[in-house]
C-alpha cells in the first residue's frame, strides 16, 4: 500500500491548515444524463486553473463531444490505469498515482461508476474520499437517481432503476452545484443527439426522457440541493450554538426484518429522517425463529443494516421473546418517536397464528408513531423463500411414543371399563394428548389427540369396534381432546422458547464475561494478543490474527492458529483498516477479494491495530448476526490492549527520566573525579620537570591509584545496572577476604590504624569473591575517606543466631540522621562538609548492588560513643557453610 | 654471575612494551618484543627467551590460545599480564600452564618480583630445592617437617599435602583445582571449602598473626600462593 501521506509543499500545507487536512468535495449535480455537468466541471477546473491552482484531470467521460473535450485541453490528465477482467481490459482512474502526483485539486466524473473488479475500492467514490483524507480538493459530478435515498423515489415515477448509487453522506459535507437545464432544451438535445445513452438502455430510456419526468426530476434535483444547504447551515447554527429551536428529539426506528423490501424500508427511513432531521436507527429484533433464517435471509438482513449504517442510520440487533415486544421496548429505550416497520408480505395463515405485528405493535406503543409502509413494487413480488425446517414434524420416535402413550391408556381403560364399568374413560385421553403436546410439540400432539378420539371412539363408543359416532356428546369428547393438544402444545412451545433464548443470551454473556476474564489476567501484551486471538478464534470458531502498525506496514503479533500467515493482499487489507479506521477485507466494502476480515481495534485514541477473522472453508468469517457481539467483544479487547500500553509507556518514561537523572549526575560527578586527580598529577609532573622531588612522585602514583579505582567502581556500576552481573560463588573464608581487602586499601587507609576483630572460627560463606572483595574495599574507602584523621578503623566480624555479620566502624561526622537507606542510591553523596573529601558517591551503590546480588543485607548506622559510622554486612543463615571434615576425604 | 637472562615481551601496545622494557633493563634483563602472535611464536625461536609476558588481547589471536603453544615449543617461564580482570580467564590461563598471572595496571616492582620469582621456580623444579624458608618458617621437603622459629609444628597429613605443593613453587599461584586434585581425589575439585578450611587450620598454626596473613596469600577467586620469601 502506497503512503498518502502528504510532501510537505509550502501550498499543500497552507491547504491543510486552512481545513484541517481534508479535501473539500463539490458536486455537480443533474437532474438526468445529458444537462452538461461534465462541461460544466470542466469550466469551473479551467477557471480554478487560470486562477493559479494545481488541477489534474482523474477521470473525465467526453463521450465524444467535441465542446466538451475542448474544455480538457490544457489541464494534465492523469493517466489511467490497465485493469485486466475476463480477457478484457478495463480502465480505471490510476488513484495512486493522483495520490503521488498531489495536486490541490482532481476532476472526477461519474462519481457513482462502479470500478473494475479487481481495482483497490468496489466504488469510485470511495476512490474519491481516500483523495480528500489526502487532502486533495475533488470535483465530480452525479444524477439525481443516484443518490442512495432517492434511488427508490426515482424509480417509482421512471419505471428505472439504476444499480449504482452513492450514499447520502458522500453529499452531506459536499457543496453541491445543480446543473439545470429546461427539460425542453434537455429533450431538443436529445433529439441532436447530444446526449450519451448506452446502446443497452436506450429502450428504456424513451420513458425516461418524458417531460412530466424531466419536470420531477428538475424537482427532485433542486430540494436535494437547498437540503444540502440547509444541513450546511444548520449545522452552522449548532456549531455556533446560535439558537436551539429545531425539532428536537425526533427520533426513528426502522425494524428490519428478512423480508425482502427491506431495502425499501430503509431507504424510505432515510428520507423520513432526513425530512424530520432526526437521527434514525434501524434495529433487527432478533427471536426464535431468527435461527431458522435461510442464509439468503440472513444474508438480506445483513445487506438491509450494512446499507441503513450506510446511510448514516445507527443499526442494532436486538435479541427478544418476539418482535413486538422486542421493539416496543427498544422503541422506549431509544427513546424513538416514529417507528416504521413495512406492510407484512406473510400469509393470512402466519398472521392468524401469530398475530399481526403491526396491530400489536401499534397497540403497544400508543404514544409513538408508527408508520407501516407498503411492500414495493417489482420487490414483494419475489415469495418469502420457504424455509426447510427439518423439525417442523419432528422427530418419528415422538410419533412412536405418542402412540404408545395411546395404546397403554387404552388398554388401561379398557381394564377400568371392564371392572368398574366407568363412563368417563375419555378423561384418561387427556394424559398422552398433554405428555405429548407438551414434549413433542404441536403436531405430535394433534396426532395423539387425534390417536385418542379414534381409540375412544373404537373401543368404548357405542357401538364398539367400529368408527360410528352415534352419540353427538361423543363428538365434544373428540373436539376437546384436539383443543387441549392446541392448547398445550402452544404453552409448552413458548416455555421452551423462552428457556431457549435464556440459554442463548446467557451464552452470549457468557462469552462476554469470559473473554474480559480472559483478556484480565494476561500479564503483558504479547500475551494479552495471543489471548485476544485464541478466545476470538474459539468464539467464532475461526482463524485469528492481530496486527499492530509499524514503520513499514502492519505486522503479526499473535496469530491462532500461530502457523497463521498473511498474503500481500491481506496486509493491504489490514493497513487500509489502520488507516481509515474501517473494517476492510471480506465482508466488508473495501478489498474484498482477500479471504480475512480485517477490523480495527480502537479507542478514543486512534486505531491500536487491527484484528482479522477468517474461516478455514473460506467463507464468511463472521455471520451478520454476530457482528454486534464481534464488535462489543473488540471493544474490550481495545480498552484492556490500550490500558497496557498506557501502564508500558508510563513505565518507559518513568525509567527514561530516571535514566536521564542518573546521566546528568554522572556527568557532575565524572568531570569533578577525574579532573580533580588530573589537576594533581599534571601539576606535580610540572614541578618534577624543575626538580626531581620524591614527596611528589609518591602524590602522582596516589592520585593514579584513586583514577584506577574510580574507573573500576565505573565499571562495576555499569554491571550492577544493566542488571548482568554474573555470579561466581565458592566457600570463602571471611579472613582471607578481610586481609585481601586491607592489603589493597592499605594506600587510601593510610593514617589509619586497622583493628583486625575477626573470629578465625567463623564460618564459611558463600559468596562470590571478587564482587565481595570489592564490597570490602568501597566500604574500606568510604570509611577511610570520612574517618577524622588518625582515627581506628574497626573490622568486627560476629556469629548470631540470624547468621554472620561483618562491620566497618569508623570515629568521624557519621552520616547525617534520617539519611542512612538514602546514602546507598546512586551518587547520593552526602551533604555538607564531606562534599569536600571527592569520591564518586559511587561506592556505596555498589555495595549495596552487589551484595543484594549475593543475597547479602547491608545496613548503614550512626555510632554514639566513639561518634561515627557502621556499616553491617548481615550474612543470613542460607549464605554459611558447615564445615567439612577434611582429613576424611579422599 | 651466569649471563643475563631473556625477557619477551608480547603486548600490541606500543606504550606498554615501551614502559616494560625501560623497567626489565633497568632490573637488569635483556628485553625482546613481539607486537602479535604470529611474531611471539618466531621471537620464541630466535631470542630462545627465558621469560615470556604475554598480553591476552593480541590482534591476530587470543592470547589464551597462546598459552599451551609456548609451553610446548620453550623451557620459558610465562607470565600473563592482562587487563581481562575476570577470574575465569585467570584460572584458565594457570590450568592452560601459565606460570603467573598480572592484572593490568601492573605495579612494575610487583611485576618484577613475580619474574623473579618465576625464574626461581625453574631452579627448584630442575634440580629439587631440599627446603623452603619463609620468614621464620622453614619447610623440609625431603623430611617432610615443618619448623616454627626452630621449633617442629605438627602437621595433619592434608595440611603437609597443601603446603607442600605451594613450597614447591614460592611465589606461584596454584588454582584451587590444582591445589585439591594434588591433596585430594578428582571427585571434590570443585569443594573450595575443603581447602579453606585446610588452609586456616595451617595459619593458626604457622601465622604469627592469622588475621593478616603473610605466609600464604590468597589469591581472589584464584587461588594460594607461598609468600615469595625474599
Amino acid at each position: 500500500m502506497r503512503q498518502t501521506e502528504n510532501r510537505p509543499e509550502p501550498e499543500a500545507l497552507l491547504r491543510h491548515a486552512a481545513q484541517e487536512g481534508r479535501g473539500r468535495l463539490k458536486v455537480f449535480l443533474g437532474a438526468a444524463p445529458g444537462v452538461g455537468k461534465t462541461y460544466e466541471m470542466l469550466s469551473d477546473g479551467t477557471q480554478q486553473r487560470t486562477a493559479g491552482v494545481d488541477v489534474v484531470i482523474g477521470v473525465v467521460e467526453t463521450h465524444g463531444r467535441q465542446e466538451t473535450e475542448f474544455l480538457t485541453r490544457g489541464h494534465e490528465i492523469i493517466p489511467r490505469i490497465s485493469i485486466p477482467y475476463q480477457g478484457h481490459t478495463l480502465t480505471e482512474m490510476d488513484i495512486d498515482a493522483i495520490l503521488e502526483r498531489q495536486p490541490a485539486l482532481v476532476l472526477v466524473d461519474e462519481l457513482a461508476h462502479t470500478n473494475a473488479p479487481g481495482s483497490r475500492h468496489p466504488k469510485r467514490y470511495q476512490d474519491v474520499e481516500e483523495l480528500l483524507d489526502a487532502g486533495i480538493d475533488v470535483y465530480s459530478t452525479i444524477n439525481i437517481q443516484h443518490i442512495e435515498s432517492l434511488n427508490d423515489v426515482v424509480a417509482s415515477f421512471t419505471r428505472v432503476r439504476v444499480r449504482e448509487t452513492v450514499p447520502d453522506r458522500i453529499l452531506e459535507t459536499a457543496e453541491i452545484e445543480v446543473v439545470d437545464i429546461p427539460p425542453d432544451e434537455l429533450i431538443e438535445r436529445l433529439k441532436a443527439g447530444k446526449v450519451y445513452i448506452p446502446e443497452e438502455a436506450s429502450r428504456a430510456l424513451n420513458h425516461f426522457f418524458s417531460k412530466s419526468n424531466l419536470s420531477a426530476l428538475r424537482e427532485l434535483a433542486l430540494r436535494r440541493a437547498a437540503q444540502a444547504v440547509d444541513a450546511q447551515m444548520l449545522d452552522y447554527v449548532r456549531a455556533h450554538a446560535l439558537a436551539g429551536s429545531f425539532a428536537a428529539g425526533e427520533r426513528v426506528l426502522v425494524a428490519v426484518s428478512e423480508q425482502p423490501h427491506a431495502l425499501g424500508l430503509i431507504r424510505a427511513t432515510k428520507r423520513l429522517a432526513d425530512a424530520l432531521r432526526a437521527p434514525w436507527t434501524a434495529v433487527h429484533i432478533e427471536t426464535r425463529r431468527s435461527r431458522d433464517l435461510s442464509d439468503a435471509e440472513r444474508a438480506s438482513v445483513a445487506e438491509a443494516l450494512a446499507l441503513a449504517s450506510q446511510l448514516g442510520a445507527v443499526t442494532a440487533t436486538i435479541p427478544a421473546a418476539d418482535v413486538v415486544s422486542g421493539l416496543a421496548t427498544f422503541a422506549r429505550e431509544a427513546r424513538a418517536t416514529q417507528i416504521v416497520v413495512g406492510k407484512s408480505a406473510r400469509s393470512w395463515w402466519f398472521e392468524f397464528r401469530h398475530g399481526s405485528v403491526v396491530d400489536r405493535l401499534v397497540r403497544s406503543v400508543s404514544d409513538i408513531a408508527v408508520h407501516v409502509l407498503p411492500a414495493e413494487e417489482g420487490e414483494a413480488a419475489t415469495p418469502p423463500v420457504s424455509r426447510a425446517r427439518q423439525n417442523r414434524w419432528g422427530d418419528p420416535a415422538d410419533y412412536l411414543w405418542s402412540a404408545l402413550m395411546v395404546a397403554g391408556v387404552t388398554a388401561l381403560g379398557r381394564l377400568l371399563f371392564a371392572i368398574l364399568d366407568l363412563e368417563n374413560v375419555a378423561l384418561l385421553y387427556l394424559v398422552p394428548v398433554m405428555v405429548a403436546a407438551s414434549l413433542f410439540g404441536l403436531r405430535a400432539g394433534l396426532f395423539t389427540g387425534a390417536l385418542s378420539s379414534l381409540s375412544y371412539n373404537f373401543f368404548f363408543l357405542p357401538p364398539t369396534g367400529t368408527l360410528t359416532v352415534s352419540n353427538p356428546e361423543n363428538v365434544i369428547t373428540i373436539v376437546v381432546l384436539l383443543g387441549v393438544a392446541v392448547v398445550t402444545s402452544q404453552f409448552a412451545a413458548r416455555v421452551r422458547d423462552q428457556a431457549d433464548l435464556a440459554t442463548s443470551s446467557a451464552r452470549q454473556n457468557a462469552a462476554l464475561a469470559g473473554f474480559s476474564r480472559e483478556l484480565t489476567v494476561t500479564a503483558n501484551e504479547e500475551e494479552l494478543m495471543q489471548a485476544i486471538c485464541a478466545e476470538l478464534a474459539r468464539l467464532f470458531d475461526a482463524r485469528a490474527v492481530l496486527l499492530l502498525p509499524s514503520g513499514d506496514g502492519p505486522q503479526l503479533h499473535a496469530a491462532v492458529p500461530p502457523e497463521n500467515r498473511l498474503e500481500q493482499i491481506e496486509l493491504a487489507a489490514a493497513q487500509w483498516a489502520i488507516e481509515k479506521n474501517q473494517p476492510a477485507g471480506r465482508g466488508s466494502s473495501t478489498l474484498t477479494a482477500s479471504d480475512w476480515l480485517f477490523h480495527p481495534l480502537r479507542t478514543g485514541r486512534g486505531v491500536l491495530g487491527v484484528v482479522g477473522l477468517a474461516r478455514d472453508d473460506a467463507g464468511e468469517p463472521v455471520r451478520a448476526d454476530q457482528m454486534p457481539m464481534l464488535m462489543s467483544l473488540l471493544d474490550q479487547a481495545a480498552i484492556v490492549l490500550e490500558r497496557m500500553q498506557l501502564e508500558r509507556d508510563m513505565r518507559g518514561i518513568e525509567q527514561l527520566r530516571e535514566r536521564d537523572r542518573l546521566r546528568a549526575a554522572l556527568l557532575s560527578s565524572v568531570s569533578h573525579d577525574l579532573r580533580t586527580p588530573l589537576t594533581t598529577i599534571l601539576a606535580a609532573s610540572a614541578e618534577l620537570k624543575r626538580k626531581h622531588t620524591p614527596q611528589l612522585i609518591g602524590v602522582i602514583e596516589a592520585e593514579a591509584q584513586r583514577l584506577n579505582r574510580f574507573v573500576a567502581n565505573l565499571l562495576d556500576m555499569a554491571r550492577v545496572e544493566a542488571g548482568a552481573l554474573r555470579l561466581n560463588i565458592e566457600a570463602t573464608d571471611l579472613t582471607d577476604a578481610v586481609a585481601s581487602a586491607v592489603h589493597d586499601t592499605r594506600h587510601m587507609l593510610e593514617g589509619h590504624a586497622i583493628q583486625l576483630e575477626v573470629p578465625p572460627a567463623l564460618p564459611l560463606v558463600r559468596v562470590d569473591p571478587q564482587l565481595f572483595h570489592h564490597c570490602l574495599i568501597n566500604l574500606l574507602d568510604n570509611a577511610g575517606r570520612y574517618a577524622d584523621p588518625d582515627t581506628p578503623i574497626v573490622i568486627r566480624g560476629a556469629r548470631s543466631t540470624d547468621g554472620v555479620t561483618l562491620a566497618i566502624l569508623d570515629e568521624g561526622p557519621g552520616i547525617p540522621p534520617g539519611r542512612e537507606s538514602q546514602i546507598f542510591e546512586t551518587f547520593a553523596r552526602i551533604e555538607g562538609s564531606d562534599r569536600t573529601k571527592g569520591g564518586t558517591g559511587l561506592g556505596l551503590a555498589i555495595v549495596k548492588g552487589f551484595a543484594e546480588a549475593m543475597g547479602i543485607g547491608v545496613f548503614a548506622a550512626n555510632r554514639v560513643d566513639p561518634r561515627g559510622a557502621s556499616f553491617t554486612l548481615t550474612f543470613p543463615n542460607a549464605l554459611l557453610m558447615r564445615e567439612p571434615n577434611v582429613e576424611k576425604t579422599r | 654471575m651466569t649471563a643475563r637472562n631473556k625477557v619477551l615481551v608480547v603486548d600490541d601496545e606500543q606504550q606498554i612494551r615501551r614502559l616494560l622494557r625501560a623497567a626489565l633493563v633497568r632490573a637488569d634483563f635483556d628485553v625482546a618484543e613481539a607486537e602479535d602472535a604470529r611474531r611471539a611464536l618466531t621471537a620464541l625461536e630466535t631470542e630462545k627467551p627465558d621469560v615470556v609476558l604475554l598480553d591476552l588481547g593480541l590482534p591476530d589471536r587470543d592470547g589464551l590460545e597462546l598459552v599451551p603453544l609456548i609451553k610446548q615449543r620453550s623451557q620459558a617461564t610465562l607470565l600473563v599480564v592482562s587487563a581481562r580482570e575476570a577470574t575465569d580467564q585467570k584460572v584458565t590461563a594457570l590450568d592452560l600452564g601459565a606460570d603467573d598471572y598480572v592484572t593490568k595496571p601492573f605495579d612494575t616492582d610487583e611485576l618484577l618480583a613475580r619474574v623473579r620469582a618465576a625464574l626461581r621456580h625453574r631452579v627448584t623444579a630442575q634440580g629439587g630445592v631440599p627446603s623452603v624458608t619463609v620468614g621464620d618458617v622453614e619447610i623440609d621437603l625431603v623430611r617432610r617437617r615443618i619448623f616454627k622459629a626452630g621449633v617442629e609444628v605438627h602437621l595433619t597429613p592434608k595440611e603437609y599435602g597443601v603446603i607442600e605443593v605451594l613450597a614447591r613453587f614460592p611465589g606461584r599461584v596454584i588454582t584451587h583445582a590444582q591445589l585439591l586434585k594434588s591433596v585430594w581425589t578428582h571427585e571434590i575439585e570443585h569443594h573450595v571449602e575443603y581447602l579453606r578450611v585446610v588452609i586456616r587450620n595451617i595459619r593458626q598454626k604457622l601465622e604469627t598473626d592469622p588475621q593478616q596473613p603473610r605466609l600464604i596469600i590468597n589469591e581472589l577467586g584464584i587461588g594460594y600462593r607461598l609468600s615469595g620469601g625474599d
